[in-house]
């Protein structure tokens, strides 16, 4: 009762502080320094008509590869961590059968989500979304076979191949932004095109592809690990 | 009348002080990741609501608004790639709290956070 | 129109608040907090918090944040979160009862 109260008390402190900065807080009417470049400068600069893809993949390109590290690295320790001892044998428990419908459902059903996210990505740097939102929806086509089929073996190779060539691609652009143009990951090494074409904004869509390669394999280790200890401690019953 | 920005940002401090609240009490670890995923979003939602500007439109261009008149008509696009990119962290460190506590639920056959007394001097 | 947009978004709020009060439980049930049968509502109560910020999002003009939320924050949490919970529970199952 007493750690519910100072928990409480916590709180409502907190509480306290972001009422303060609510209360304080006026909205701007004009764009900061920073958005005014961005909003001036995207255009003609980087030929991307999604500015928010543009900060993402050129502006800040380093913090996404940054990123994708770290969603790297969790995926990483997510499979050491599942991996490691806790196989303890356990007894039979009949596994309920996956239904028709779904099995059916997901065959055909996999390659148009993997469609769609590859439709997501590649238009990035035009419409809302791009590499992240299109790699999680891979990831889910990836789900989906996972439910229909929980004891199938993903190709730890393939994901591993697959993650790792798109970072390395990735990198290799980065540097050939140095060589070829302004600096690390700067798109122009590509022609920039028209606005709102497909083929424009330089090297953004092909950055944006790897991107989306590598989270949603990335994302999908992460959920094959999770099935498959789960698999493992079924099947040695 | 509040605008749309302050409703948001109003949202999204309830959120965390309700995340942080369910974090610092509850005792199953899981019900303390669930706690802290409502957190992160009522984060985020704060973050957008800092960046939205009344009467203005989303940083994307198109043919109806063009690169010229842009710096007048959209909203900052800054606060929306910051949280694009905390989004997907979070996904990271939420699968990372995940595993963690599986296996300490499958070393210790419990998920109250009380019986985890080995670091307690 | 303002208003009406305003009001559509209080109700969204509130509707986000019970989510997340139903997400973390209620504060009375002390000895249920450490088994797992009250979980699968608490994390679709988180799953529903995360839809309803991605419907918020997209009323601040951030269309692309409310994707990612849609996608990564609602979808692909809320099964990772039913995946362990599965684990759990089958282990729980196998070999509940030697410690209680």
């Amino acid at each position: 009762m007493v750690k519910r109260f100072i928990a409480l008390v916590l709180v409502l402190a907190v509480g306290g502080l972001f009422a303060v900065l609510l209360a304080t807080y006026a909205p701007d009417a004009e764009l900061n320094q920073t958005a005014r470049y961005y909003a001036q400068r995207t255009a003609q600069d980087l030929g991307a008509a999604n500015i928010v893809t543009a900060i993402i993949v050129t502006y800040r390109g380093l913090d996404t590869l940054g990123e994708v590290t770290v969603l790297f690295l969790a995926a990483t320790i997510v499979g050491l961590v599942l991996s490691q001892g806790g196989q303890s044998g356990t007894p039979a428990r009949g596994r309920v059968p996956v239904g028709e419908l779904l099995t059916t459902g997901s065959r055909y059903l996999a390659p148009l989500i993997l469609l769609l996210g590859v439709y997501v990505f590649v238009n990035g740097h035009l419409t809302p979304g791009g590499g992240f939102q299109g790699g999680a929806i891979i990831a889910s086509g990836t789900l989906l076979l996972l439910l229909a089929d929980p004891l199938r073996r993903f190709g730890h190779r393939l994901i591993a191949a697959v993650e790792s060539v798109a970072g390395v691609v990735y990198v290799l652009i980065g540097l050939l932004g140095l060589i070829l143009a302004g600096g690390f990951l700067d798109n122009r090494i590509l022609p920039t095109g028209a606005l709102g074409a497909l083929f424009s904004a330089g090297a953004i869509p092909l950055i944006y592809v790897l991107i989306g390669l590598k989270v949603g394999a990335e994302v999908s280790s992460m959920l094959v690990s999770l099935a498959e200890t789960d698999a493992e401690t079924r099947e040695e019953a | 009348m509040p605008g749309i920005a302050q409703l948001a940002m109003a949202t999204g401090f309830l959120l965390i002080l309700i995340g942080f609240y369910g974090a610092l009490t509850r005792r199953n670890l899981l019900r303390m990741i669930v706690a802290f995923t409502v957190a992160g979003t009522g984060v985020n939602v704060v973050i957008v609501s800092i960046g939205y500007m009344h009467g203005r439109t989303a940083p994307i261009l198109d043919a109806t608004l063009a690169a010229s008149d842009a710096a007048a008509r959209i909203i900052d696009p800054l606060p929306q790639a910051l949280v694009l990119t905390a989004i997907v962290i979070g996904v990271g460190i939420t699968a990372l709290m995940l595993a963690y506590a599986l296996r300490l639920y499958s070393q210790k056959r419990t998920l109250d956070i009380g019986r985890f007394t080995e670091l307690k001097g | 129109m303002g208003n009406l947009m305003t009001a559509m978004t209080g109700v969204l709020c509130v509707a986000m608040l019970g989510a997340a009060l139903l997400a973390i439980g209620e504060p009375g049930a002390e000895e249920a907090q450490t088994d797992t049968s009250g979980l699968p509502i608490a994390i679709l109560a988180a799953g529903l918090v995360s839809l309803l910020a991605s419907v918020l999002f997209l009323v601040l003009a951030a269309p692309d944040v409310a994707m990612t939320e849609a996608a990564i924050g609602s979808g692909l949490t809320t099964f990772l979160f039913f995946f362990v919970l599965g684990r759990i529970r089958s282990q729980s199952e196998t070999k509940g009862g030697e410690d209680g």
